[in-house]
């Protein structure tokens, strides 16, 4: 009986990995929940490594839970719930980078590098395309020539 | 004594690696046949060495001897022998004796197999190898040495962490490693062709299986760590976007561009320059991916302890093996002999397509990656980069490729059509196109998006299938021998890129239909979910080896049948630590997944997860690892299937 | 033409080397407050020691720099720093309170057992009130100028190497502006 109260002491107060919301956190509203659910995974935990609000166990992680929740049923839009967010732990917490001037490369980074790449894709292709490779120089025009000549002997 | 022994083993294979470095390199300036052979002999002696270091830390770990100050951190006597062994790699040092190991095996197989290729050629790559190898052997007896004692030793260990004790850690850290390291053969090939000025056949017939033999392991290990992070983890993720994760991604997807140009460039002749720029990049990435592990530069769930001395010394090693091969081919490379024609609409036109789309991927992951790091320092704003951004923009580039994927095997060589292309995959076509038609209807807006994956999967599945349907059907007179004469190279890229469709399809299930429930439960009570109905049937304390565990146990009346899942959480006294396993029920439909969380007056916290689909990544994943080894094992494309060459028509003098 | 293009490959690289290497210095865990520069929001909490009038955002507006300590009693590196801001309450520095995520008997217990550096002190039950301003976790200290604006977050405990090398300097620093 008393490893069983020690052992759940223990993992009481120790955060194991495990995805997070508890039953108490969630919304009457299933919509509202829904809402609440989806954005809780584009926000950071920022104490933790690598994990957003709704997979983590950390203690930050349900508070900033409940506070999504606060924000959403008192009517706030989506951006305005992040928002409220954001003004207190900045946009690191934004697992969706912003879209700023900073972040453009961020964001456009990969369509710039298929567009340069697909117009060197293109010239390249053009060059080793058999119409453009043109006629032998004279020395190439030589060497065929005296392979001809040689009549195949090895 | 034993680590000892494995310490000064350490010191003789790094004087033995700055021979290989030193003196092939020399030898193939001057021509000089003896030195070439030294390098030949301490690639093998240095290999035999290291073998021989990591058999001392492995025993050290295995017996758990705790004056060895690695095991003492990462051993205990209660834990089970496969981990003790396995725990050789799960540290920092340990992990970089592995590397050290695998690319030391990769030079001596170089030396061993590489009597066919021209004896310059070989020298020059074993030369680089052992630079390579110098380097990082450097870096483990100076900054990270394994070997290290702990005095006085304690009596018992610390143990490995509990989240690693798994039969995860014994196949996945070895095999990335044969993927990373791996990669190094095919830049020591580029590099030694750089130094020579010129890239001929048997350079192109060296460099593929090279690369697949890196890429094989590189595609299982990824897989394998998804799936383990899936049920390890507890809370059903299969890929997180993690620093770590990415690291491994970059070399993935530039080592199958390089996969794909070495083919061509074997087979064609054609892409040569584009070769050796993607086997430098390659190694290239899985260094830079040591260094993202090992530095402290980001946080990672997957990170070693942070150490920015060690972050110095490899950004030293990437500097300087990087650079110089990316300054010589600067230097070299448009001096060299380009390569075959061919029309834009041809096989090697497909390839080059498909290097375009792996670059524009692996830049996506590159920036998502590295990013944060950039713009705090340009403007001193930490940012965050997660999963929101990569199905922004790794998914809108991803889907083009795999439709193209289809396209590529059905391409002639050289020269093709387009109405012809078309014709050769009508089939394909029309069963992809009716899936897209069946599917749209169901879903809506976000329907659109699942619709197109299933039919992008059934491409790719039947389209692949589709390359030996048509080979058959032409050989239909002889069905059986037209089957058992199938070139393995050809089924392995059936499989590979069917098991490329599973995965699509795995993915394109689980993110369209996954759903998920929390709530609090008693023993005796029931819950409806996903088409199940479960009850909690026992919560009880339980033991295990070196731990003790919170046991809930569940039956289960679902689709297929009834069944009983199990889900603990469990304590390890020693390592001071908790893991939650979960309970999770597969199935080609979908998995089942359970996970247990805190208990309170209302009874234990339950969640539980539907992932339809999910099973089919992983097989798609160990597919196209299986498609690879087959090809692999194809030997008309094997060097050391040396044919003797006689000449067709014995010259006869004149008369 | 050509060359150029195959010189862009080594010139990339170059600069990525650069970006790692200075990469390398910073710590990537490191928080920076969204209020640096900014003033305090505004906030009042409970007293936490009887008879009080408990800690609010309008204490840090009094005409001097001062410190802003998020501290608890369940809180293991509060343990470490507590000395350190002993000593330097001794030494004149002002140091505000705010009790974090327990009872307002729970943090007093603190006080009384191990001495009390707070010139004000608040407590704030539901961490509502620190969340306000970013506060991630205890102890976290932030460095207030004479006007109530955050000048600097410290995360983890106070070292005295800490107050030697950074804050002490700023605060310093911070009574010699207007």
């Amino acid at each position: 009986m008393r490893r069983l109260l020690l052992l759940t002491a223990a993992l009481v107060l120790l955060a194991g990995p495990a995805a997070a919301v508890n039953p108490d956190e969630q919304l009457k509203d299933p919509a509202l929940e829904q809402r609440a659910h989806q954005l809780s995974k584009t926000l950071r935990c920022v104490v933790c490594q690598n994990q957003s609000i709704d997979d983590s166990d950390a203690a930050l992680a349900r508070d900033l839970r409940i506070i999504l929740r606060e924000r959403i049923s008192a009517g706030d839009t989506d951006s305005q719930a992040i928002d409220y967010i954001v003004a207190r732990y900045g946009s690191f917490v934004q697992l969706d980078p912003p879209l700023r001037l900073d972040t453009l490369a961020l964001w456009f980074g990969p369509l710039i590098v298929l567009a340069l790449g697909g117009i060197g894709a293109f010239v390249y292709m053009r060059g080793r395309s058999p119409a453009a490779a043109g006629a032998l120089t004279a020395e190439e025009e030589a060497d065929a020539a005296e392979i001809l000549k040689s009549d195949g002997a090895r | 004594m034993l680590a000892e022994v494995g310490q000064f083993a350490l010191i003789l294979a790094l004087l033995l690696a700055l021979v290989q470095s030193a003196a092939p390199l020399w030898g193939a300036h001057r021509g000089d046949g003896v030195l070439m052979a030294v390098g030949r002999q301490a690639a093998l002696l240095q290999a035999v060495f290291i073998v021989l270091a990591f058999g001392a830390l492995a025993w050290s770990y295995v017996t758990c001897d705790f004056s060895v100050q690695l095991v003492a951190e990462h051993s205990h006597t209660s834990q089970p022998v496969a981990y003790r062994f396995a725990a050789t790699w799960g540290s920092h040092e340990g992990s970089m004796l592995l590397w050290v190991l695998i690319l030391a095996i990769y030079g001596a197989g170089v030396a061993f197999f590489g009597g066919t290729l021209r004896e310059t050629l070989q020298a020059r790559v074993l030369g680089v190898q052992g630079v390579i190898g110098a380097a990082f052997l450097g870096f483990l007896l100076f900054t990270s040495n394994p070997f290290l004692r702990l005095s006085p030793a304690p009596v018992e260990g610390t143990e490995l962490n509990p989240l690693l004790q798994d039969p995860g850690l014994v196949f996945h850290p070895p095999l990335l490693y044969l993927g990373y390291v791996g990669f190094s053969v095919a830049f020591c090939f580029a590099v030694a062709a750089l130094i020579e000025g010129r890239v001929d056949a048997a350079w192109a017939r060296w460099v593929r299986p090279w690369v697949l033999a890196a890429w094989i392991p590189l595609t299982a290990g990824i897989t394998l760590g998804s799936a383990w992070a899936y049920y390890e983890l507890g809370w059903g993720g299969w890929w997180f976007w993690d620093p770590v994760e990415n690291a491994s991604l970059m070399p993935w997807l530039l080592g199958t561009a390089l996969l794909h140009s070495a083919l061509v460039l074997e087979r064609r002749g054609a892409l040569v320059s584009w070769t050796i720029l993607l086997a430098i990049l390659t190694f290239s990435l899985s260094l830079v991916g040591t260094f993202l592990v090992r530095s402290g530069i980001l946080t990672s769930v997957h990170a070693f302890a942070v150490d920015p001395k060690r972050g110095v010394y490899i950004l030293g090693i990437l500097a300087v093996t990087t650079g110089l091969s990316l300054a010589l081919y600067a230097w070299r490379a448009p001096a060299i002999r380009t390569g075959a024609l061919f029309q834009p609409l041809s096989r090697e036109g497909g390839v080059t397509l498909n290097n375009l789309f792996l670059t524009a991927l692996t830049a996506t992951v590159f920036l998502g990656t590295f990013s944060p790091v950039i713009i705090e320092m340009v403007n001193n704003d930490k940012i965050s980069v997660g999963p929101p951004y990569y199905a922004k923009t790794f998914a809108p580039l991803a889907i083009p490729l795999l439709a193209l994927v289809v396209f590529g095997p059905m391409l002639n060589w050289k020269k093709d059509e387009a109405r012809k292309a078309l014709v050769r995959l009508r089939i394909p076509l029309i069963v992809a196109g009716v899936v897209l038609a069946a599917a749209l209807p169901f879903g809506g807006l976000k329907g659109i998006a699942t619709a197109g994956g299933l039919a992008l999967a059934t491409w790719l599945i039947v389209g692949s299938v589709w390359i030996l349907g048509r080979r058959w059907w032409s050989g239909r007179a002889y069905l059986g021998r037209s089957i058992l004469t199938t070139p393995r190279s050809i089924v392995g890229l059936v499989v590979a890129h069917a098991g490329l469709g599973l995965l699509t399809l795995g993915i394109t299930g689980v993110t369209s239909w996954e759903s998920d429930k929390v709530l609090n439960m008693k023993v005796g009570e029931s819950v409806a979910f996903a088409g199940r109905t479960l009850t909690l049937t026992d919560y009880a304390l339980t033991e295990g080896p070196n731990y003790q565990a919170k046991t809930a146990r569940f039956a289960v009346k679902g689709p297929t049948g009834a069944y009983d899942l199990r889900s603990e959480k469990r304590w390890f006294p020693s390592a001071q630590s908790q893991t939650t396993e979960a309970g999770i029920r597969v199935g080609p439909l979908g998995n089942l997944y359970v996970s247990i969380g805190e208990e309170s007056d209302a009874g234990v916290i339950v969640r539980l997860w539907n992932h339809p689909l999910i099973v089919w990544i992983w097989i798609g994943g160990f597919a196209m690892a299986a498609g690879g080894a087959v090809s692999l094992s194809d030997r008309r494309l094997r060097v050391g299937a040396a044919v003797k060459t006689q000449p067709l028509v014995q010259p006869v003098p004149a008369e | 033409m050509k060359r150029l293009l195959f010189i862009l490959p080594v010139v990339g690289f170059v600069g990525l080397l650069a970006v790692f290497f200075l990469g390398l210095g910073r710590d990537p865990r490191a928080l920076p407050s969204v209020f640096i520069g900014k003033p305090l929001p505004a906030f009042a909490t409970a007293p936490l020691r009887p008879g009080d009038t408990g800690l609010a955002s309008t204490d840090f507006q009094k005409g001097e720099p001062a410190l802003l300590n998020v501290f608890a009693s369940w809180c293991g590196p509060c343990r470490v720093e507590h000395p350190v801001l002993m000593r330097l309450r001794q030494e004149g520095v002002v140091i505000h309170g705010l009790d974090w995520k327990e009872d307002a008997p729970a943090g007093l217990k603190w006080l009384t057992e191990r001495g009390d550096p707070y010139v004000r002190a608040g407590n704030d039950p539901t961490g509502r009130t620190g969340i306000e301003f970013g506060v991630a976790g205890v102890p976290e200290t932030f460095v207030i100028d004479k006007q109530g604006r955050v000048r600097y977050r410290h995360v983890g405990a106070l070292t005295p190497e800490d107050w030697d090398q950074k804050i002490g300097p700023l605060m310093e620093q911070l009574r010699k502006e207007s």
